[in-house]
């Protein structure tokens, strides 16, 4: 995908620092509170010639909205009627229907073919700009745009980064439950844009996204030979990771992008080895008689937290990078699964399965603040939104019916279902694009 | 009771039985374990089908376990007997678990059983080169359903004549 090429107004950029001194910033959202009371913020129709910019803006207003933090105000509520989203609004108009943010923007078909997006944020109370920016992309790629106007958005008013800009890799699910057709899938993060990456041929498990957003490692049974592979996705090629003598299986790359960590299947035990993708040299993390699966590298990769049944159920254990002082660090009723480190480096996600439910938590990287945001039937394989604020998950309902991809925020509040073009498992967050 | 312990003796009647059962019941379908448990028994000696009708080609285990049961070893036993008779085939051993697990657990769990039916059979005297495992871990269950006697036939191991693996 082309890179957008960003200009960000000089006039803007001086009012974004000015603005960005607590003193001034009137609109804030303080999103550690549990339940945040979503922000009003209007959010206009982009002005175009076409329908161009309205699509913009509703996709703008989407993300927000999904976010749970914001509260978009209706439209038909609007008294100033933007025609020049250059010009200062009228801000009592926007306080008088308590919208405290506002968005104005417009998009143009430039001469050369390429799309020009621009946006303006104000704070109504505070009577100012909060940000502008200015994006030149190719017409296709209008969605994108949008997402990372949103993103813009989101971190002035939140002070994190955003998450909109990103994509989902998962698996698409097919027929009966008995002979389910499962394909390698990839989407935007809010469902839009889904394609196909394989056939459907073999089955297909565990699709995680390489650092690069340019790679994914993922399990295949191509050839009868259950084994882990990557995928270009750009070309499309494939290749095996490895030649092990046995089933490879819950693949997951190092921050850098340069090493895979996964499991190999060794008679009744499965057991963590980490391959560099450079030099193919292997190292075994781990060699126990038990199963040591599901390794995830903390952000700083200094760390590795994984799976184990070693003790008798499985629990969630850590060890450093080079398989070093392995030690368990979930203590909680119930047997623990699929660990993912958040990109934070400050919580660890995982499946807890307690009393015939299935739960999806988090804990604290030593195994304290134990916290679960979900609990149901069947909830598995959490994965975290490149900012480490959302989670996405899968949910399987009991029978013959298939499972769906459910996004939750960290708080556990705004579980919301996320469209795909059938059933869907193993959802794995990418980074945000660049 | 006594009605359904008194057909029960009379093989015919109970694949008779376990039609309308699952007629009645669309929901929870009860799969016999092999073929043979119907009465049906028509197979020619050494073929696939005398050995998934008259032997059986799969064993059960239970939650979270890969220990071979009494009932398993039984079914175990006579597989190897019949592979020592018709030593033309190679065996796949399938690994199986229920749905009731996550998934890279179940792949492992799957291949860990498929692992304990191979070693029983080796030690029963199934030469180890002539077979080779692979595991489904979820993803492959027979019966469809949400309830306990649903996944008890799921976590299974399949003894397949030929078939691919590793």
């Amino acid at each position: 995908m082309p890179r957008l090429s960003k200009i960000v107004f000089l006039m803007a950029a001086m009012i974004m620092a000015l603005a960005a001194r607590p003193a001034l910033a009137v609109v804030e959202i303080d999103i550690n509170k549990a339940n945040v009371e979503p922000l009003p913020i209007a959010i206009t129709d982009f002005q175009s010639t076409d329908d161009l910019g309205a699509k913009v803006s509703s996709v703008v207003e989407a993300d927000l909205k999904r976010s749970g933090l914001f509260a978009p105000v209706n439209r038909g509520a609007f008294i100033e009627k933007i025609t020049n989203p250059d010009q200062t609004p009228r801000f009592p108009d926007w306080t008088a229907i308590n919208a405290q943010a506002l968005v104005t923007g417009r998009v143009v078909q430039e001469a050369d073919g390429r799309l020009r997006a621009e946006y303006r944020l104000w704070d109504t109370f505070a009577n100012q700009q909060l940000s502008g920016e200015q994006f030149f992309t190719r017409p296709e790629n209008w969605r994108r745009v949008a997402h990372i106007i949103a993103d813009a958005i989101y971190e002035r008013l939140t002070g994190e980064k955003g998450y909109f800009d990103s994509r989902v890799v998962f698996v698409s699910e097919t027929g009966p439950k008995n002979n389910r057709q499962k394909q390698l899938a990839i989407m935007d993060q809010d469902g839009a844009n889904a394609r196909m990456l394989t056939s459907g041929n073999d089955i297909v498990l565990t699709p995680r996204f390489s650092p690069n957003r340019q790679e994914i490692t993922y399990m295949s049974f191509e050839g009868g030979q259950p084994r882990v592979y990557l995928l270009q996705l750009e070309t499309g090629q494939r290749e095996l990771v490895g030649n092990f003598p046995g089933m490879t299986f819950s693949p997951r790359f190092s921050p850098d992008g340069q090493r895979v960590i996964m499991s190999l299947q060794e008679g009744g035990n499965a057991n963590i080895y980490a391959m560099d993708l450079r030099s193919r040299a292997t190292t075994r993390l781990t060699d126990t008689a038990a199963i040591d699966t599901s390794p995830s590298y903390s952000p700083d990769s200094q760390q590795i937290v994984f799976e184990s049944d070693r003790g008798g159920r499985q629990q969630l254990y850590k060890m450093n990078a080079d398989g070093s002082n392995q030690q368990r660090i979930s203590f909680g009723d119930g047997s623990y699964s699929t660990p993912v480190w958040s990109p934070r480096g400050d919580l660890i996600a995982f499946t807890k399965q307690s009393g015939g439910k299935f739960s999806i938590g988090v804990m604290r990287p030593d195994g304290s603040g134990e916290r679960i945001l979900t609990t149901g039937f069947h909830n598995e394989g959490p994965t975290w939104a490149p900012n480490g604020r959302v989670l996405m998950f899968f949910r399987q309902p009991a029978g013959a019916g298939g499972p769906q991809i459910y996004s939750i925020d960290l708080t556990g509040y705004n579980e919301q279902r996320v469209e795909t073009p059938g059933y869907a498992s193993d959802p794995a967050w990418s980074p945000l694009l660049e | 009771m006594g009605r359904i312990l008194t057909l029960a003796t009379n093989p015919a009647m109970i694949a008779l039985f376990t039609a309308l059962a699952v007629t009645g019941c669309a929901s929870k379908k009860t799969l016999p374990n092999n073929a043979g448990e119907l009465g049906l028994n028509s197979a020619t000696p050494g073929s696939q089908q005398d050995f998934t009708v008259n032997v059986g080609d799969r064993i059960f285990f239970d939650t979270d376990s890969s220990s071979i049961r009494p009932d398993a070893a039984a079914t175990l036993d006579k597989q190897a007997q019949w592979l020592a008779r018709y030593p033309q085939y190679r065996i796949t051993v399938e690994g199986h678990a229920d749905e009731r697990g996550t998934r890279e657990y179940n792949l492992a769990l799957g291949a860990r059983r498929a692992a304990a039916a191979k070693s029983y059979l080796a030690s029963k005297g199934v030469p180890a080169s002539q077979m080779q495992t692979i595991s489904y871990g979820k993803e492959r269950p027979v019966a469809v359903c949400d309830d306990i006697s649903c996944w008890s036939q799921n976590r299974r191991s399949v003894t397949v004549l030929g078939g691919a693996g590793s």
